[in-house]
């Protein structure tokens, strides 16, 4: 990686990807390695997020290393109007790498600018959140054996879906395809297609969600369809139960397909797709560790042996 | 090249300093807020709605006895990538320069995203220069694209 922080998605290479892919296996395999001996780590989230957060401590513990920090801004001088550089540059003096979460856009890239302590983008606001994206790779790799050549329907709200964005970019070193299933209301920017285009990567777009679809894909990436993005409130309730996955849907669907999802989900999987194996939306979240700790070996360059 | 003499003349002619000429007239005041002109001591003359064989109608300045340097000129080509600056010396045309929007804006451009870092935290704005022509910028922060006719000046 050009830096030694991770803000984006974007900043990492094939390689980068494959390098962290490959450490993630490692640490699912064992993931109790004492690399981070006599290490201490921030985590720093200015908004709670209470799933990532016990992920990220999760690792660094499993990892041996040793955890500062608070889940809610509240309790802390930012509250007093402390500036976040001041804050940034406070914990520097104290941890070897900083994990952190903030509601407002470009903090994590600031925060990465002010300071020599590593930087982890746990989130900031709509904008980026690079290790979510990087165990939904190591679970799209996992369960197909490959990220190349592979078939990807993205469902739900794809206008504002910051993972379904960064997923793109992650992916497009890979020769995918996409399929964008959403409401004309939430449909796929000119910006992610532009991107598309000029790579070369095959998209098609459908505003119906259709078993046809399902039973060409590898990968169905369903998303939350939140209330809040629509203007028009009957618009909602009219596309609300459209894009519901149910499981009956998955009769002729290929056997290698999984079903992801960033989770919290709503009702957007009906809890019958639970038990079909093909869901991997649980799993999913449990990569999550794993993705962690090879993005914290990354950044920190520790090397890890089989 | 007597035609470009007569339309110079629909202002007053200068004997040194630089005349910005095609400027799009509705872009002029904007310009001049950007050069800080009305904080100069300098003789300036300002035309508008000037006839322009190439653009219909334009706008032009004439500043006495001054010469901008680079960053200057990039705070024009926020709002009117078209402009020709005219250097004079002694009546005469010296160097004619076009301007172009650099590659990076810092400091410049106020981000629209209410919810971008620039915005809450005291630090300067940067941005990205994506589409030279179509005067496109990204917030190096948060991301965010704004178009030309949206971009807001510090």
């Amino acid at each position: 990686m050009k830096s030694k922080s991770l803000v984006s998605i974007d900043q990492c290479s094939k390689e980068d990807i494959l390098r962290i892919l490959d450490n993630a296996k490692k640490f699912e395999a064992n993931p109790n390695r004492k690399v981070l001996e006599g290490k201490v780590a921030a985590t720093l989230f200015f908004e709670p997020s209470t799933r990532t957060r016990l992920s990220f401590e999760t690792a660094v513990n499993r990892l041996g290393g040793r955890v500062i920090g608070f889940s809610d801004a509240s309790t802390t001088s930012s509250s007093k109007g402390e500036t976040l550089k001041d804050t940034i540059l406070m914990v520097s003096n104290y941890v070897d790498l900083i994990i952190m979460r903030h509601y407002l856009e470009g903090a994590a890239r600031y925060a990465s600018e002010v300071t020599d302590v590593p930087i982890i983008n746990a989130g900031d606001g709509a904008n980026q959140h690079p290790s979510q994206t990087m165990l939904d790779l190591y679970s799209i790799q996992k369960t197909q054996g490959r990220l190349t050549d592979l078939t990807i329907t993205m469902v739900g709200d794809l206008k504002y879906g910051r993972t379904v964005h960064s997923l793109i970019v992650g992916m497009s070193h890979f020769n995918p395809t996409f399929n964008f299933v959403a409401p004309n209301e939430l449909r796929m920017p000119d910006e992610q297609k532009n991107f598309c285009d000029q790579r070369g990567i095959k998209y098609k777009e459908y505003t119906e969600f259709t078993e046809e679809i399902i039973n060409q894909t590898d990968i169905l990436y369903m998303t939350r369809v939140q209330r809040e993005r629509f203007t028009d409130l009957e618009e909602y309730e009219r596309v609300k139960n459209v894009y519901i996955l149910r499981n009956d849907m998955l009769r002729h669907s290929r056997e290698n397909l999984r079903i992801l999802h960033p989770l919290p989900r709503v009702n957007e999987i009906a809890y019958d797709v639970d038990d079909n194996p093909k869901a991997y939306y649980i799993q999913q979240a449990r990569n999550g560790l794993f993705a962690r700790q090879a993005i914290i070996c990354e950044v920190l360059n520790i090397t890890i042996d089989n | 090249m007597s035609n470009e003499k007569k339309k110079e003349l629909q202002v007053a002619a200068l004997e040194n300093g630089t005349a910005i000429d095609h400027i799009p007239p509705s872009q002029l005041f904007k310009v001049a807020q950007l050069l800080g002109l009305e904080e100069m001591d300098n003789t300036i003359t300002i035309g508008n709605n000037l006839h322009s064989n190439k653009m219909g109608s334009k706008g032009m300045i004439k500043i006495a006895d001054k010469f901008f340097d680079d960053e200057e000129i990039n705070r024009i080509a926020l709002v009117a990538p078209n402009v020709v600056l005219n250097i004079i010396r002694d009546y005469e045309v010296v160097e004619k320069k076009t301007v172009t929007l650099p590659d990076e804006l810092i400091g410049l451009v106020k981000c629209n995203n209410p919810k971008c870092i620039t915005n809450n935290e005291p630090m300067p704005t940067r941005f990205d220069v994506i589409d030279k022509e179509k005067g496109t910028i990204k917030c190096h922060y948060c991301e965010r694209k704004i178009n030309k006719e949206d971009i807001v000046i510090l």
